[in-house]
């Protein structure tokens, strides 16, 4: 048993059940495409608006809708309480964590696949700059959120209002994420400047806040 | 040769002085015991005598306020974990998945995802292996037999059980009962938390009788032997 074989199980176990139920992403495609549209109507933005603005619009919409999804990665886990099944068993802490971070990251990139089209259509965006360096950016950033939001989520289960709890602690401590992700995109979008320096930054950021995840969780795995 | 066989068979667990606060109440109030292999020990009491917060303690699920547990001469449970079945009050099992895809799982926790394993252990507490109903569909007698399954699938030497037979029938809480009694015949300890002490009369070794946090009596019971059972 390595961290990598449990790793590979609590995830295939995890997609398996989201596959059935649909809950995360039924949700977060709910609410993104709510953001999308009513933004849509209220501004009604011209296209050169549109990719000033879009960055943070695109981005905001994710970092919420990506908030319903980490709310029900660890209540599966609370159900029945099966937590304690893993907690009472020889695996390593870290393979959970991983597991849910990555799970978290396929479902918010899922969505942002599908979401993007939407995207283009509704505010007639055109891309100035390289698209593939925006792949990048939706990577790096998508990363940085769901590794943070994983972690307070797990952080947060045994708080009574864990709901409001997680984007309590979560906003803060993504801000300079959300800078870089929103910066970046923009920076790509209107094609006025290099995005490089936000790509490094979020790139620093998710190494140096995966680190201290991993660093972190089986404490507050353990904690009573 | 100078090997000794009557010699006494190392403890399986030592608790020394444990003492338990939720806050300022205190659950276990220094309890010190040692527990041998191969016996069946049944763990009676009122609610809130302690008896719950004492499997989770030796589980490693909660740090005691005081005192030491020693499983398999170590105090690092961990270490040991793979040597620990635990059965909680709720069933720890998804209910998305099937009975064979939980055991699965559970078995990929312990490093084997073996099939027949899986089947094995579902079949030895009357559940059919290829029964492919959601867990959140079983009844709770079923889900109570998924449980003590996945307790036992990686063949533990401890067995720590809560409340095994609540919301099971008396059929299944005696078949449950005989499958403890064997698992103990083959050199298992095991300890079972139950408000149901008439159902274990047959099989347990050993009566521990919990008060406010404390073990208050011990009463050892003579075995009953197959032969014997059978001629009831």
């Amino acid at each position: 048993m390595t961290t990598f074989s449990v790793t590979r199980a609590t995830l295939h176990k995890d997609l398996r059940m989201e596959w059935r139920s649909k809950d995360a992403i039924n949700s977060m495609l709910f609410f993104a495409l709510l953001v999308v549209v009513i933004f849509s109507f209220a501004f009604n933005p011209t296209a050169e608006q549109s990719r000033q603005i879009a960055g943070g619009l695109v981005w905001v919409a994710f970092l919420f809708a990506a908030v319903v999804a980490l709310n029900q990665t660890w209540a599966r886990e609370l159900r029945n309480q099966v937590l304690d099944a893993y907690r009472v068993s020889p695996a390593p802490p870290n393979a959970l964590f991983l597991a849910k971070a990555i799970g978290n990251f396929l479902f918010v990139i899922v969505l942002e696949a599908l979401m993007a089209p939407l995207f283009v259509v509704f505010y007639n965006l055109r891309s100035v700059g390289p698209l593939w360096q925006l792949i990048v950016v939706a990577l790096l950033g998508t990363w940085a959120l769901v590794v943070n939001g994983t972690f307070f989520a797990a952080l947060s289960i045994r708080t009574r209002s864990r709901e409001i709890m997680l984007p309590l602690v979560l906003f803060p401590i993504s801000i300079p994420a959300l800078l870089g992700m929103v910066d970046a995109t923009t920076s790509i979008l209107t094609g006025d400047a290099s995005p490089d320096f936000w790509i490094k930054m979020l790139a620093v950021y998710d190494v140096v806040f995966t680190a201290v995840c991993l660093l972190l969780f089986e404490s507050v795995l353990n904690a009573e | 040769m100078t090997g000794n066989t009557d010699a006494t068979p190392q403890p399986v667990l030592v608790l020394d002085n444990l003492i338990k606060f939720f806050g300022r109440f205190a659950a276990l109030r220094g309890v010190s015991a040692s527990f041998a292999p191969g016996r069946l020990y049944v763990i009676l009491g009122d609610n809130g005598a302690g008896k719950s917060t004492l499997l989770r303690v030796v589980a490693g699920l909660m740090q005691p306020s005081q005192g030491s547990v020693t499983l398999f001469g170590t105090i690092k449970v961990r270490e040991v974990a793979h040597r620990v079945g635990y059965m909680a009050h709720a069933p720890l099992l998804y209910d998305e998945l099937s009975g064979m895809e939980n055991l699965h799982y559970f078995a990929g926790l312990y490093g084997s995802q073996n099939d027949v394993v899986c089947g094995n252990a579902m079949q030895r507490v009357g559940l059919d292996p290829d029964l492919s109903r959601r867990v959140g569909q079983y009844s709770q007698g079923m889900r109570q037999r998924l449980s003590l399954a996945r307790a036992v699938l990686h063949d533990p030497d401890l067995l720590l059980l809560d409340e095994p037979f609540s919301n099971v029938d008396i059929h299944s809480a005696r078949d449950m009962a005989e499958i403890l009694g064997q698992m103990r015949d083959q050199g298992k300890a095991i300890f079972v938390v139950t408000h149901q002490a008439a159902l274990m009369e047959g099989v347990a070794d050993e009566f521990l009788h919990m008060s406010a946090g404390r073990i208050v009596a011990r009463e050892s019971l003579p075995r009953i032997s197959p032969g014997v059972e059978a001629a009831r």
